[in-house]
């Protein structure tokens, strides 16, 4: 992995992911949270997981993004002023956050140690992926369109005004 | 070549270095819009006034405020693309090994795309593609 670039990417990430939580114009923390996206694909392709840098690119900072500024869109954003969150919330959020940090911190102790993982030559790509996914990750593959099947039945009743049938 | 000392090409060969192309073009299209940007900016004659933009905003006469909340259906299409745009990603890693899967690989994915024809039935049933 090549040092500068990954202190690069990493710089950007961190801080775009810090614009994104100081922004106070909620476009504004979408616009930065592509930047942190876009970033975060630039790891992928640095921990030679290309396949999944372009998904990342299309998925995450094409589409996903689209639903988030539809959701700024519906909210009303002609009220100026945030309401206030109490003091002991802003308390729970920073130990909460705290403790999660602990937690990841203490499950990926082990990992340090562990020699990195053999790449061979199509690892990563399309086809590398598609041989692990189609043999080895084959019943989750399918189950995952289960999953895309309550995502639609969602979409559709949260959605969708009801009609009588 | 080029005048490059051997161990820089060396360096330049590492792994990511076939994104190489893929840098040039991106940084070439930011450059191509920023420098159309930056020249317009500083070619064009600059009146604004609020009468000069206001055919900028669609051409009729422009009411109220822009921050006007819309309507979920608008929504429910685009979570819609979203979630059938996932699915065609998960056709890349199946096409680029179609030969070596075979027929086991071709029901594998039958199932798959049985499945979310099955989600998108229930979308033609529930009247989710009808604007009403």
């Amino acid at each position: 992995m090549n040092p500068i670039a990954f202190l690069i990417l990493s710089v950007l990430t961190i801080s775009s992911a810090l614009m994104v939580v100081f922004s106070k114009n909620p476009i504004y923390s979408v616009l930065w949270l592509i930047i942190c996206f876009f970033s975060i694909t630039g790891h992928y392709i640095l921990l030679d997981a290309h396949f999944l840098a372009v998904v990342n690119l299309i998925v995450y900072a094409g589409a996903i993004m689209v639903l988030f500024l539809f959701v700024i869109m519906l909210l009303n954003l002609n009220k100026e002023t945030e309401p206030h969150k109490p003091m002991i919330l802003k308390a729970a959020a920073v130990l909460s956050g705290c403790l999660l940090m602990i937690v990841l911190a203490a499950s990926l102790q082990g990992y340090a140690q562990q020699p990195p993982a053999i790449i061979t030559e199509e690892f990563g790509t399309a086809k590398g992926v598609g041989k692990v996914l189609f043999t080895d990750f084959l019943l989750p593959f399918e189950v995952a369109s289960i999953l895309f099947i309550t995502a639609i039945v969602g979409s559709v009743i949260l959605g969708k005004k009801h009609v009588n049938d | 070549m080029l005048g490059f000392p051997r161990s820089e090409l060396q360096i330049m060969e590492v792994q990511g270095s076939e994104y190489l192309p893929l840098l040039i073009q991106l940084v070439f299209a930011f450059g191509f819009v920023a420098m159309v940007l930056i020249i317009t900016h500083l070619i064009g004659p600059k009146r604004k006034s609020a009468k000069k933009l206001e055919s900028f905003e669609c051409g009729i006469e422009s009411q109220g405020n822009a921050r006007l909340p819309f309507s979920i259906k608008y929504f429910l299409t685009a979570i819609l693309f979203v979630l059938f745009d996932v699915e065609v990603i998960f056709f890349y890693p199946w096409a680029t090994n179609f030969r070596e899967f075979g027929l086991q690989g071709f029901i594998a994915m039958f199932i798959f795309v049985a499945l979310f024809l099955l989600g998108f039935l229930y979308l033609f049933r529930k009247k989710a593609f009808t604007w009403d």
